[in-house]
């Protein structure tokens, strides 16, 4: 990939920006409410757009590129079936607690509603995960800036690390939330030209569904199979994804889903720093618009590199060959934007990828530094100390993060399969906690030993699972089995979705039951924190209809249906 | 909130825009071969400098 003065001007005035950013916003970081809420005044559109924005990294979207060609249109249930119900539900039910009980964050939640404990097991888990998957995506990205632009691993580690560690201390979580808009609208300027491009390219959508055909039948499926995203999910075998509708549903629809969009600091603290309840409330709905409409710039240009690719034309779009000889999906979008862009162009789309990548890592950064000096530092080391103390602690904290961010990223350049295994520890401890925010939100009979209880014996369950089975042609070990095998899947994404769905019964029987075994807190510590004893939050009369959360959620709702029913 | 976001933002994308549009006019236009044979710098240049201004115009309201 060939820059030119042209793309380096335009990369360069995005730092210039970013840091720009963070110096204006330096001088109003004055206590740890500004510095970790921003000071709870983002307006709602801000707040939902760094809300669905935090959870664009740079490896989603390469991510969810790979999988379009990987798999075709079923991809985007990650986004119709996978977030958007989630994200309604969140808006309407769940934030009334989080923003009306004043928790600063998810992990003091638990804590206000149930016990210490329960508090002390989500901080740590939480703030180790944000420390190591911050550090993967910097591993990422120092791997892709050395192939794309040669630029040696250290160099990309070292200065995106110092650019997000500037901007995040001077300007704390506003810092974060601001470059997070910018950077939104950055991927949308940044690849839509790809798509348009793209489809002109393959013929219009008329002339992808027929490539996709052809993709799909010399993979030995029906020819809908990449371009239908319901018709073929009633056996495993009948689509590339080997997964059939039931576990699609329960176990990404519902478990991994809720769980996710429900539970994760990372995405909530974006609405937890809303300006009003009622922003709070709307964030994720805003949020949920353009996530409808992500699958169109994310999925689609893998499903068209995967066409190009197919027609082979010589000269033409051809994804590259890894060492064993398979395809590297992986590279999809650089490979379309290096294809496709020219100078100019090229350095926005470029940049767009930096972009998200920094902003990813920001994320991590700015809940990792929250957490750990609301939940772990104020919680066990030091109780009572002066406000601009924790400030301090604060920006030692984004410093602290960011080091072992890259130790981990430098740990995953020698040991690979520590990194997927501890990926894997955290995948199972995730899996039954919106079981025990479930149960805690919606039942006040559901008690502190209940909740760790269930959210152990769920990991456990998580794990066994995983120990005890098996996804098609692999062996033992990382992939599952290392307990025996009782059970073989058709691929690992069905495997993924029943571990999930394992881990969360067995949590939410297991709470219910030791709940009515154990006894529960008094009603009265439990108002604000529980539905059936917070008062309902009215909305104002003479509120137009796009300023009312439930409505809101309904049209996002019945626009997700619709667009399910258009892509069957 | 201390400072307008629409600000920076929209500033941001009226510069690249510009930039863009600059670039499309000055640039060598063989390289457009690879993007349809259309001018997409210029083009797109345009978009994103309406949509820079845009936001600047909705802050200064």
């Amino acid at each position: 990939m060939k820059l030119g003065l042209i793309d380096w001007t335009i990369m360069g005035l995005y730092f210039a920006f970013v840091l720009g950013i963070g110096f204006a916003l330096r001088r109003y970081m004055k206590t740890t409410t500004d510095f970790f809420q921003s000071g709870r005044a983002i307006p709602a559109w801000v707040a939902g757009l760094a809300f669905i924005s935090a959870n664009l990294g740079a490896q989603e979207v390469m991510g969810m590129a790979a999988s379009g060609a990987k798999y075709g249109v079923m991809t985007s249930h990650f986004y119709w079936i996978g977030a958007i119900p989630a994200m309604a539900f969140l808006a309407v039910f769940m934030m009334p607690f989080y923003y009306g009980s004043r928790a600063r964050s998810v992990p003091e939640y638990l804590k206000l509603r149930f016990d210490e404990k329960t508090r002390g097991l989500n901080a740590v888990t939480f703030a180790l995960m944000t420390v190591l998957s911050s550090g993967i995506s910097m591993y990422a990205m120092g791997l892709l800036l050395n192939l794309l632009l040669g630029w040696s691993f250290d160099v990309s580690i070292w200065l995106c690390a110092l650019i997000v560690l500037l901007y995040i201390t001077m300007g704390g979580l506003t810092s974060a939330i601001y470059n997070e808009v910018l950077q939104f609208f950055m991927i949308v300027f940044g690849f839509l030209p790809l798509v348009l491009l793209g489809l002109h390219d393959v013929g219009g959508w008329s002339g992808l569904q027929a490539g996709l055909a052809m993709v799909a039948s010399s993979h030995g499926y029906a020819p809908g199979a990449w371009s239908q995203s319901w018709a073929h999910l009633g056996s495993p075998a009948d689509n590339p994804m080997g997964v059939e509708w039931f576990g699609m549903a329960m176990g990404l629809g519902f478990v991994l889903s809720f769980g996710y969009w429900c539970t994760d600091f990372l995405t909530v603290q974006r609405a937890m720093a809303a300006n009003s309840m009622s922003a709070a409330r709307r964030a994720p709905l805003i949020a949920a618009f353009p996530k409808m409409l992500f699958p169109f710039l994310v999925i689609l240009p893998g499903m068209i590199a995967i066409v190009l690719h197919q027609r082979a034309v010589s000269g033409g779009f051809a994804l590259p060959v890894k060492a064993d000889g398979s395809l590297n999906y992986d590279l999809t979008i650089p490979m379309m934007l290096s294809h496709y862009l020219p100078q100019g162009m090229l350095g926005v789309g470029l940049t767009a990828l930096l972009a998200s990548f920094m902003a990813g890592m920001a994320g991590n950064v700015t809940a990792f530094n929250t957490v750990f000096t609301y939940d772990i530092y104020q919680a066990y080391i030091r109780r009572e100390a002066a406000d601009a103390h924790y400030l301090w602690v604060g920006r030692v904290a984004t410093v602290g993060g960011i080091a072992a961010s890259m130790a981990a990223a430098y740990l995953a350049t020698r040991f690979n399969n520590i990194m997927d295994m501890l990926q894997l520890v955290f995948a199972f401890v995730n899996a039954p906690l919106f079981a025990t925010f479930l149960l805690g939100m919606f039942w006040k009979r559901t008690t502190g030993h209940a909740a760790f209880s269930g959210l152990i014996l769920g990991t456990l369950a998580a794990a066994a699972h995983h120990g005890l089975t098996l996804p098609a042609g692999s062996v033992s070990g990382i992939k599952g089995g290392w307990l025996g095998l009782v059970h073989h899947y058709p691929s690992e994404m069905a495997q993924n979705f029943w571990t999930a769905i394992w881990a969360w019964s067995t949590s939410f029987i297991s709470t219910l039951l030791i709940s009515l075994a154990t006894r529960p807190r008094p009603e009265s510590e439990l108002r604000g924190l529980v539905y059936s004893l917070t008062e309902r939050t009215v909305v104002a009369a003479g509120e137009p209809w796009w300023r009312r959360p439930a409505v809101l959620a309904c049209v996002v709702l019945a626009l997700t249906v619709a667009l399910n029913l258009v892509f069957r | 909130m201390q400072l307008d976001i629409r600000k920076p933002v929209g500033l941001f994308f009226a510069l690249v825009g510009l930039l863009l549009v600059l670039w499309g006019v000055l640039g060598d236009h063989a390289m457009y071969a690879r993007s349809a044979g259309i001018n997409i710098n210029l083009w797109w240049g345009l978009v994103m400098t309406a949509f820079g201004a845009l936001l600047l115009w909705l802050a200064r309201r």
